[in-house]
């Protein structure tokens, strides 16, 4: 069991056998021969068997599989040495350019806030966007289109890319050989999408009669909420959360808690973001209006985010994530202590340097949750899970590297036509998609199919589903794009997906390709 | 002698010794000439021996992979009289599922003696044989091979198994039908002694802070 899950099991153990200290062992119907059951069945009727059963369900999850005693750590991050060298090099790369913005600036880092400011900015908590500070000086640390570039020039040193042609030549961006999935494992593995079974997001349309479907599922939806069960919440989420019913079974896949000490936790971040001031503050601030702000859903959230994105920069339990992201923290030293240990601390306190587009990984949260702590603990659970594979260079099957090799694969395999077309016009299908894949569509599809969208993420705890969706989008729109002959006019007729409608996209492209 | 049956022995898989040899150099198999053939072998064969007149009981073979996709293990035993022989103890074991792609190929793997299928005793020479069906890599081939031999019975260590133990000590002690009061005693008292320990630890747990000492002014970011 990892350190983490251990400790946790250990505190519920203590809370659960105060409890039966308290509550059971003087009851007469306690007897020493039975004690072992009773107090089973105490743990089970006061919930606290399901609390200890979520709770390792959420560590399962999260935690990689135990690995090679003679295995390093940084082999737990990322077992190919290439792949880490070139996380390094591009984190050094992000560094230099915030150090360079700093220091063009004149602004730094991190300072402590003077009373004065602190005060003001308490005042103003919860209207932030109200605020207009001059923000031109500052420029995003680096934009997926930057991030495409490094991906593209990955190469395995060892593997041989000989320019004769072969069965196996690959006429994508990405060279390099990941393993992928094709269509006949992707019907085994998700077999809830079939055109046979009932999908939130397709029956629940309103010419469907809601007993077909929708009701009976609704109703078990209800069930799986009071019996707080994780494990049956991600089963059902597949396929797809009532609107109703949504914000508490994705709390419950996460195990997402609101207890008084996670809301304890996220008024300490607030102190954090009250007493000193961040260089990536005005990074979200920037970042907030320029994407989220002008966007038609979600620039009444404005507040929000800055609540949640300032906060997240400060959340030191952040950390942890680490020890399975590819990824290492920046570091620094305070004080000018240079290459002394006391005085070296990590930068920003959480690790993770937003960049454009980030606040597009919490604005879609914000239509499920409306308290601040809540929203907080579930978007930080659903980053350290999912959303940091989006930038960072991995050999993850879920990763960006993975999900954009599985696009180009997918497209190559099932609409050669098409593909072989864009590339000869000079339009890379990945240019293209490479922006919808790394927000997991945030932002470029409606708010309730992304969320559809994102409730099969959460159901098979994977974004592969993110480049299935990129792979039919083209699919779908294959006509159009046939007909053009730039890279713009491609762009042009892939600009707005706003009508699309995810799951019969997604059904049709599993289930209905010929093979 | 009963509380000892409120301890398990939990064997600690791994095996920190490991006894010195000499990784020969790698030998490769091919049809044809190899100094005229263009196409790359796809098996090299390892050998790993030990220091004359030394022999082994193995316990686990490890090593480091590097693209290889199978290996089999052949052991050269000295049997009772003396005399030495070749036996394959593995064959084929896969290293990476899909030989044309990434996954597996630079993980750090072990052989044990449980998965062999003969008893890997008296040991004297280790041969691995590594094959590549795939043309996509231009080298294969394992590192740090180390050989951990059996660990003596008084080294093992003991660690109480106390989750399981209400369970199993029910089975072995069967006074009238109750429990045996020493058992359930002496699990009573390890499950507070852990409460003990985490009550102890709360206050040493996380609290968040990311200033040392209140200060968090930080100019520039470093990089080695």
């Amino acid at each position: 069991m990892s350190r983490k899950l251990t400790t946790q099991v250990a505190e519920m153990t203590l809370a659960a056998w105060d409890l039966v200290c308290q509550e059971c062992l003087h009851r007469p119907e306690i007897q020493l021969e039975s004690l072992k059951e009773d107090v089973r069945n105490f743990l089970k009727a006061s919930g606290w068997e399901r609390k200890l059963q979520n709770a390792v369900y959420r560590e399962l999850h999260v935690q990689p599989l135990p690995s090679h005693p003679a295995a390093p750590p940084e082999h737990a991050k990322e077992p190919l040495a290439y792949m880490r060298k070139a996380q390094v090099n591009w984190e050094k790369r992000i560094l230099k350019s915030l150090n360079s913005m700093c220091t063009e600036l004149g602004v730094p880092l991190a300072r402590k806030r003077p009373a004065v400011e602190q005060k003001e900015l308490t005042n103003k908590w919860n209207e932030m966007g109200t605020d207009e500070p001059d923000l031109s000086r500052f420029r995003p640390v680096y934009a997926p289109k930057d991030f495409l570039e490094v991906l593209i020039s990955l190469r395995n040193p060892n593997h041989d890319s000989s320019e004769e042609a072969s069965a196996k030549s690959h006429w994508g961006l990405i060279q390099v050989p990941l393993h992928d999935r094709d269509i006949p494992q992707m019907r085994e593995a998700y077999s809830e999408l079939s055109l046979t079974t009932g999908q939130l997001g397709i029956d629940d349309h309103t010419h469907v009669p809601p007993d077909l479907f929708e009701s009976e599922h609704t109703r078990i939806g209800k069930k799986v909420v009071n019996e707080q069960d994780s494990a049956a919440a991600q089963q059902y989420s597949r396929q797809g959360c009532p609107t109703g019913l949504r914000a508490d079974l994705w709390a419950l896949i996460l195990n997402s808690t609101n207890e008084p000490e996670d809301v304890m936790h996220y008024e300490q971040l607030k102190a954090g973001v009250i007493h000193h001031d961040l260089l990536v503050d005005n990074l979200i601030y920037k970042d907030v209006k320029l994407t989220a702000s002008n966007d038609d859903y979600y620039f009444v959230f404005e507040d929000f985010l800055y609540q949640v994105l300032l906060c997240f920069s400060r959340d030191t339990a952040v950390l942890e994530h680490f020890s399975y992201n590819s990824a290492t923290p920046p570091k620094s030293y305070i004080q000018g202590k240079v290459g002394v240990e006391e005085f070296a601390v990590v930068y920003p306190p959480n690790g993770v340097i937003p960049f454009h587009g980030f606040s597009m990984y919490v604005a879609p949260l914000c239509f499920l949750y409306n308290e601040p702590s809540k929203l907080y603990s579930v978007f930080r659970e659903m980053y350290v899970r999912y959303f940091f594979r989006l930038h960072s260079v991995s050999s993850s099957t879920s990763g960006i590297v993975s999900l954009c090799l599985q696009f180009e694969r997918l497209l190559q395999t099932h609409l050669p036509q098409l593909f072989y077309h864009l590339r000869e016009i000079g339009a890379q299908p990945l240019r293209i998609a490479f922006k919808w894949m790394v927000r997991a569509f945030s932002g470029y599809l409606s708010t309730d199919q992304l969320l559809l969208l994102w409730d099969r993420i959460l159901g098979y705890d994977s974004l592969e589903i993110v480049a299935v969706l990129a792979a039919a989008v083209f699919a779908f729109r294959a006509e159009n794009l046939m007909e053009v002959t730039s890279l713009t006019s491609a762009e042009a007729v892939l600009a707005d997906l706003s009508t699309l409608k995810v799951m019969p996209l997604i059904q049709i492209f599993l289930f209905a390709t010929v093979i | 002698h009963l509380s000892r049956y409120a301890k398990r022995s939990t064997r600690v898989g791994l095996s920190v010794n490991t006894v010195p040899c000499t990784v020969k150099p790698t030998v490769t198999l091919q049809i044809g000439d190899a100094e005229t053939d263009s196409s790359r072998p796809g098996v090299y064969v390892i050998d790993v021996t030990l220091p004359i007149g030394q022999t082994v009981n193995i316990q686990e073979i490890s090593f480091k992979n590097y693209y290889t996709a199978y290996v089999s293990v052949r052991l050269l035993r000295r049997d009772g009289e003396g005399a030495a022989k070749w036996t394959t103890c593995l064959r084929n074991h896969c290293l990476m599922p899909s030989p044309h792609t990434e996954e597996g190929s630079q993980d750090y793997c072990s052989v044990y003696r449980q998965q062999m299928l003969i008893e890997p005793d008296n040991v004297t020479s280790v041969r691995l044989i590594l094959r590549q069906p795939s043309s996509a890599w231009l080298n294969f081939s394992v590192e740090d091979i180390k050989i951990h031999p059996c660990l003596n019975e008084d080294s093992e260590w003991d660690i109480p198994d106390w989750l399981s133990d209400l369970t199993q000590v029910d089975q072995l002690c069967d006074l009238q039908g109750l429990p045996d009061p020493q058992t359930v005693s002496s699990s009573i008292q390890q499950m507070w002694a852990l409460t003990e320990v985490m009550q102890t630890n709360q206050t040493t747990a996380s609290i968040g802070r990311f200033d040392v000492d209140g200060c968090y002014d930080i100019n520039l970011l470093s990089f080695t």
